[in-house]
């Protein structure tokens, strides 16, 4: 019989094995089975660089994070209450995390001399005083599943490899989640070699078993963790390079206007690429280019000749497009450029997340050359958002630098699917032949958004030639006359602060202008900023939680707002960029609060801040 | 009989001349250099081609050929430098009707843009390529460039140039090229043929032009191009036909089995006749490498005209389009959207 079911609130899952144990695929599973029973969920993939790393390694450890409740919920949680360890060096790496009193399950037939070796244990910990902190389930899992497939005749080899199915069966018994919908998918995803499907089913249910039947511990809890979303709806889960992706279709679908997708592959921004090559049906052209210089040219000659050219890429594949950016900049062209940020400099940590590209974006390039700067706070947002760079980018003629980063790039969340036929178009306006004897020039400003018109090829008297040379702000002829530069120069940030007209007020997130406090973040740090501040408003602190989406220019209303607080901390995941932006917009004393790790903020870390703060303003 | 004379009167009529291709800008060469004769010659040859000036972009890089958009009056944009290959592969995506040219010089296109121009010509991107040969950098006053003679003397190199020079044919021919022609800068006879021969060409087609910089690199072609020994010293491929050349007509190229290599004769000299002579075939790569790479040694010609012309079955921009009607309806966005597993909340 089952044991007692107990009714929790929230709960955090961290998977972690080896890189070939299949950990990503248990925790999208797990994710998505979880999704389907309506509660509300954050995920964190976390992966080494190594497509193989050496076997049984602590650096080849690769780990997925679910925190997922029936309330609503904004991070991936501080700290594990469960943690699966599928070998040694997967315990050595993430123990030290698991909350004192956390469920920990091991496979003990991964705990050979040799793993242990590997994993730098000199004997095996399990059933040793370090392991009293934690309520322990260790299982033979490597041998259970050789025994569950066994009538499906596989090699050893292959047969091991099902044991995250048997651990993932066991977790959904766990957590009362369905395992239809998982075995639905093998059989789907291994419809060509139907003996894979029925072995990994097959071990999939002997876990669900195992703790269905199992006479274990009164530690070996059922949970169950209820349904969330007040909002009625269509949901789904979604992550940011699903959403980001559909986002740029519908933008351009807003625009009316084709998709040219110059990319380069580059972590962690490759998945836009590969989305958007399989998205042809919406008339998509994707070109995967020699490298991150010609990606951003192709798209930028695709918008020359009447197309949305569009490229994405990471940090360092954004600092090889700079030059390219500055020729879109001058030639005043339509252009979204997405930066999937992740830790820098050089190659950095290809894998992990960071938010430190925000100089690269707002600073970056040779010459006084502005883009606007907008970024996603989560996985679902990255739809609006890209939608949002489509706009200006046609609206304007300018490039837009879309900012998300490796952390929302790969996470997933339940996302309410919108409603799409209510978007607004903003259909791209693109010259006409002129009439007869009526003066024509590429370089005629519209005279409220300052945008130039958009003759393109193809068009009968609009025939005109434009490049990175300074143009004469009349004809757009070559121009090196030094008050036209100065003209020049002026139009061209003034085009673009004047954006700031265009897009909403800067809003409060939670709280009012009246606290004292104003915890100030982009990005994804959205989620364990907006839990802080809710703790830090239980316990009765005047703390504010401002995001902006709209790093430049920024919201029209957001200097007056700042002003009104009595202190601004600024969390970023780099050694303090917005902070420094901030500064020098409103010369105010914006405090940094720097966590550049490669992992996403803790709630804790932005709390323990806020007290920091909160305490010395009382004083 | 009326109905014809009526169209032919609008042919005159729609019928554009130099005028209409040529820009109100004024020409900012230095004066004699080589790029002037190639402007006229292009601006001359489009109404001949039947362009449009609509349908017609030119794409450049940087550097003095690269200013070459800008005195042409059709669509135009002049890059930044080694790009042009990947913004006209744009261009190309964008609207594949598109009549592309890109102009870029040794410097632009094998330097800096050296991957760039790799990958166009590799992919077959259905676009004309111009490239100026002076063996100089002009713009930036005199440096080498990657064709530049071992031993040049430039302000970058006042002991002589040290790095090996390339040819751009068996560099174009190495990326995969399907078509690469060669001609000079004052041949105003020659040039036009070459042009509408890659004009004509579906698929990435390279032309190297010898160009004269007057200030930096003056005759740095030497007797290949001067009017006294270019009839000598110039290879004028026809297709079909056999490659003989001289003033006399007396001289050819042979096949030399022993060198495996291409050779110089005289005909009449050493029992050679003209039957011996090698027969022109566009279509033979083997043939299109060794004929790059003539001119090397004394009292050889340089191939001019067009060396290799092997046109596929469809171009680079052909078949992505192809790729996207395929599939084009087949799903909309709402319903890649709501595909997979959803739930919902009443």
């Amino acid at each position: 019989m089952a044991s007692d079911v107990q009714v929790l609130e929230s709960a955090v899952v961290r998977f972690a094995g080896d890189s070939g144990d299949g950990m990503q695929l248990t925790g999208s599973q797990f994710t998505s089975s979880t999704a389907l029973s309506g509660s509300d969920l954050a995920t964190f993939p976390d992966f080494p660089a190594e497509i193989r790393a050496p076997v049984g390694t602590t650096f080849g450890v690769s780990a997925f994070q679910i925190n997922f409740g029936a309330k609503s919920i904004k991070t991936v949680g501080d700290q594990p209450d469960v943690l699966v360890a599928m070998n040694p060096a997967a315990l050595k790496t993430n123990l030290g995390n698991l909350r004192s009193g956390g469920l920990l399950v091991v496979d003990s037939g991964a705990f050979t001399k040799r793993n242990l070796q590997k994993a730098g244990y000199e004997s095996s910990p399990l059933g040793t005083p370090m392991m009293e902190n934690y309520q322990v389930i260790d299982l033979d899992i490597s041998k259970m599943t050789l025994e569950s497939v066994k009538e499906h005749g596989l090699g050893n080899k292959e047969a091991l490899r099902c044991k995250n199915m048997w651990t993932l069966g066991m977790m959904l018994w766990m957590f009362s989640r369905k395992r239809e919908p998982i075995a639905d998918w093998l059989n789907a995803k291994f419809a060509k070699k139907p003996e894979i499907a029925a072995s990994n089913i097959a071990a999939l249910n002997a876990g669900h078993a195992f703790g269905e039947t199992a006479e274990l511990s009164a530690t070996f809890k059922r949970y169950q963790i209820g349904a969330t979303h007040t909002d009625k709806g269509l949901y789904r889960t979604v992550t940011g390079a699903q959403a980001l992706s559909w986002g740029l279709a519908q933008g351009a679908e807003l625009a009316d206007l084709q998709i040219v997708l110059g990319s380069y592959p580059i972590t962690p921004a490759s998945p836009v690429l590969h989305l958007l090559a399989g998205m042809k049906e919406l008339g998509i052209v994707t070109f995967q280019a020699e490298d991150e210089i010609a990606a951003i040219c192709a798209a930028i000659g695709a918008s020359f000749a009447g197309s949305l050219g569009i490229t994405s890429s990471s940090g360092p594949g954004i600092a090889l497009k700079m030059e390219a950016m500055g020729l879109a900049i001058s030639t005043e062209l339509p252009l979204v450029i997405v930066n999937a940020q992740r830790g820098g400099p050089s190659t950095g940590l290809p894998t992990k997340t960071e938010q430190s590209d925000l100089y690269q974006a707002i600073y970056g390039r040779n010459g006084d050359a502005p883009v606007p700067v907008i970024s996603s706070r989560s996985p679902g947002d990255c739809f609006e958002v890209a939608i949002e760079a489509c706009r200006l980018a046609v609206k304007y003629m300018t490039p837009v630098m879309l900012l998300t980063d490796g952390f929302t790039q790969n996470a997933a969340e339940p996302w309410k699917l919108p409603d799409l036929e209510a978007l607004e178009p903003f259909p791209a306006v693109q010259m006409e032949t002129p009439a007869e004897g009526e003066d024509f020039s590429p370089f005629k400003r519209d005279t409220e958004t300052l945008a130039r018109n958009w003759p393109v090829p193809g068009t009968k008297g609009t025939e005109h030639r434009i490049g990175g040379i300074e143009k004469d702000f009349d004809t757009g002829h070559i121009s090196y006359d030094a008050d036209n530069h100065q003209k020049m120069t002026d139009t061209r940030l003034a085009k673009i602060a004047g954006i700031a007209r265009d897009i909403p007020e800067q809003d409060i997130a939670q709280g009012s202008a009246a606290d004292k406090v104003a915890v100030v973040g982009w990005g994804s740090t959205f989620g364990p900023i907006s839990e802080a501040v809710k703790v830090a408003r239980a316990d009765g602190l005047d703390v504010s939680h401002i995001h902006i989406r709209y790093l430049n220019p920024f919201p029209a209303n957001l200097g007056d707002l700042l002003s009104g607080y009595d202190s601004i901390i600024v969390p970023e995941m780099n050694a303090g960029q917005l902070k420094t932006v901030l500064r020098d917009r409103y010369l105010i004393d914006a405090k940094p609060l720097n966590k550049v790790s490669g992992l996403p903020f803790k709630i804790q870390e932005v709390l323990d801040a806020i007290h920091a703060e909160t305490s010395v303003g009382s004083k | 009989m009326n109905e014809i004379s009526t169209l032919k009167e609008d042919n005159v009529a729609a019928k554009l001349t130099i005028k209409d291709f040529t820009s109100d800008q004024e020409v900012r060469w230095c004066p004699g250099c080589g790029d002037y004769a190639i402007l006229k010659c292009m601006q001359r040859t489009l109404p001949e081609l039947g362009a449009t000036r609509e349908n017609t972009v030119f794409v450049s890089g940087i550097g003095c050929s690269s200013r070459f958009p800008y005195y042409m009056d059709t669509y135009g944009f002049h890059t930044i430098h080694g790009r042009a290959p990947a913004i006209a592969t744009g261009v190309k995506l964008a609207n594949p009707e598109l009549d592309v040219w890109m102009i870029t010089g040794d410097g632009d296109g094998l330097s800096i843009g050296g991957n760039h121009m790799l990958h166009v010509l590799r992919r077959d991107v259905d676009i004309n390529i111009l490239l100026f040969n002076n063996k100089i950098y002009g713009l930036t006053k005199g440096q080498f460039s990657p064709t530049s003679d071992v031993g040049t003397k430039s302000p970058s190199t006042p002991q002589g140039s040290i790095d090996p020079s390339l040819n751009p044919i068996s560099f174009a021919l190495g990326a995969g090229a399907r078509f690469a022609a060669r001609t000079v800068d004052t041949a105003q006879k020659h040039m036009p043929g070459v042009f509408t021969r890659a004009h004509g060409f579906k698929g990435a087609s390279f032309v190297e032009i010898l160009q004269n910089c007057i200030v930096y690199a003056d005759e740095t072609w030497g007797p290949v191009t001067q009017k006294k020994t270019a009839a000598d010293l110039q290879l004028l491929l026809e297709n079909g036909e056999r490659m003989i050349f001289g003033a006399e007509r007396n001289r050819g190229i042979v096949f030399n089995l022993e060198k495996f290599a291409l050779e110089a004769v005289t005909i009449g000299e050493g029992g050679i006749t003209e039957d011996d002579i090698l027969v022109h075939n566009e279509q033979n790569l083997g043939i299109a490498r060794m004929l790059a790479e003539l001119g090397g040694a004394p009292g050889e010609p340089m191939a001019m005209g067009v060396l290799y012309a092997d046109q596929a079955e469809q171009s680079y921009a052909e078949a992505v389009t192809a790729q996207v009607e395929a599939q084009k309806g087949k799903r909309s966005l709402k319903d890649l959207i709501y595909a997979g597993q959803t739930w919902e909340v009443k």
